[in-house]
């Protein structure tokens, strides 16, 4: 079974500097008018983790 | 939640840096850094001079100072002196450093004091408005000098070599390097030295082109080669650490 990952990210926080939209290998993040958006494509990486320099993003597996 | 953020003031967040700034990653690499070392949040002091990255004393959660311009190592020198027990690290930036502070990096890695010293060199002024520093490299366009920049770059490197002192050098797009080299100087038991290279997009990067701080940092990854040997010199374009 493929591991699924939810992107929550802490809009407070966020700057918008767009780093975690270019850093994501699958393209799963996108720029909306409410900030950064998770479309559920997320692989765990977390490379958007580790380069958010506003420590605004965490990486979670989804546990059923 | 992660766990390192227990060593951060989550009250003063968001950081006052601009978006995609290279400062909030370092602070990131060494709240990291100490909380795998389980280091003790009373036994720690973090000094940090004036400057972007001056601020960053301000989100840790321990004893911290933000001290005159360029005068963060002699107050940690002080600090280390009157409580040897205390692990004092400066955290601060080149144009604080290395610039105004200069001479008294000469002094401390000849005295040996046992301080940790994180330079994030960004390679300009960055709060005055991109200014050129003395790490600003050569012909380069900066709000001073907008014809390039007539003086080639300083080196710390053998300043702090000199004195058989530990120094390691590292940028933001190696993040677990810069953490393993930060875990390393804060376990030395002498004068510890990091130089990390940081982006500054809105001071330098625009005028040198880039179009986003995506760019700068991935340059880091193209310009940087690792360093496999520790006992002889770093060349320009490599990180690692040296310890004679």
């Amino acid at each position: 079974m493929k591991k699924k990952f939810k992107v929550l990210i802490n809009n407070k926080w966020c700057k918008c500097c767009s780093l975690c939209i270019k850093f994501c290998p699958v393209k799963n993040l996108t720029m909306t008018e409410q900030g950064v958006k998770d479309s559920g494509k997320c692989i765990g990486c977390k490379l958007c983790e580790r380069y958010c320099p506003d420590f605004a993003i965490e990486v979670q597996e989804i546990k059923k | 939640m992660q766990d390192y953020l227990t060593l951060l003031k989550l009250k003063k967040l968001p950081t006052t840096w601009c978006p995609g700034c290279g400062n909030g990653l370092v602070v990131k690499a060494l709240a990291q850094a100490m909380h795998e070392l389980k280091m003790n949040k009373h036994n720690t002091v973090i000094v940090s001079g004036i400057g972007c990255n001056g601020r960053s004393a301000g989100y840790f959660n321990l004893e911290s100072i933000h001290t005159l311009h360029g005068r963060a190592i002699p107050v940690a020198e002080g600090i280390k002196t009157a409580n040897p027990k205390l692990n004092v690290i400066v955290l601060s930036g080149d144009g604080d450093l290395l610039a105004i502070g200069g001479n008294h990096l000469l002094h401390a890695s000849r005295r040996k004091t046992n301080i940790t010293v994180i330079c994030v060199n960004n390679r300009i002024y960055g709060m005055t408005g991109g200014q050129a520093s003395p790490t600003t490299p050569l012909n380069a366009k900066t709000a001073s000098t907008p014809f390039g920049n007539e003086f080639p770059e300083i080196d710390v490197q053998p300043v702090v070599l000199a004195n058989n002192n530990l120094y390691a050098r590292s940028t933001v797009y190696h993040f677990d390097h810069l953490k393993q080299v930060i875990k390393k100087a804060l376990l030395d038991k002498e004068f510890s030295f990091v130089e990390v290279m940081s982006n500054c997009y809105q001071g330098y990067g625009k005028k040198a082109g880039y179009m986003h701080p995506y760019e700068i940092i991935m340059d880091f990854k193209k310009n940087y080669n690792m360093s496999r040997s520790h006992k002889k010199e770093l060349k320009k374009n490599e990180i690692g650490f040296v310890k004679k």
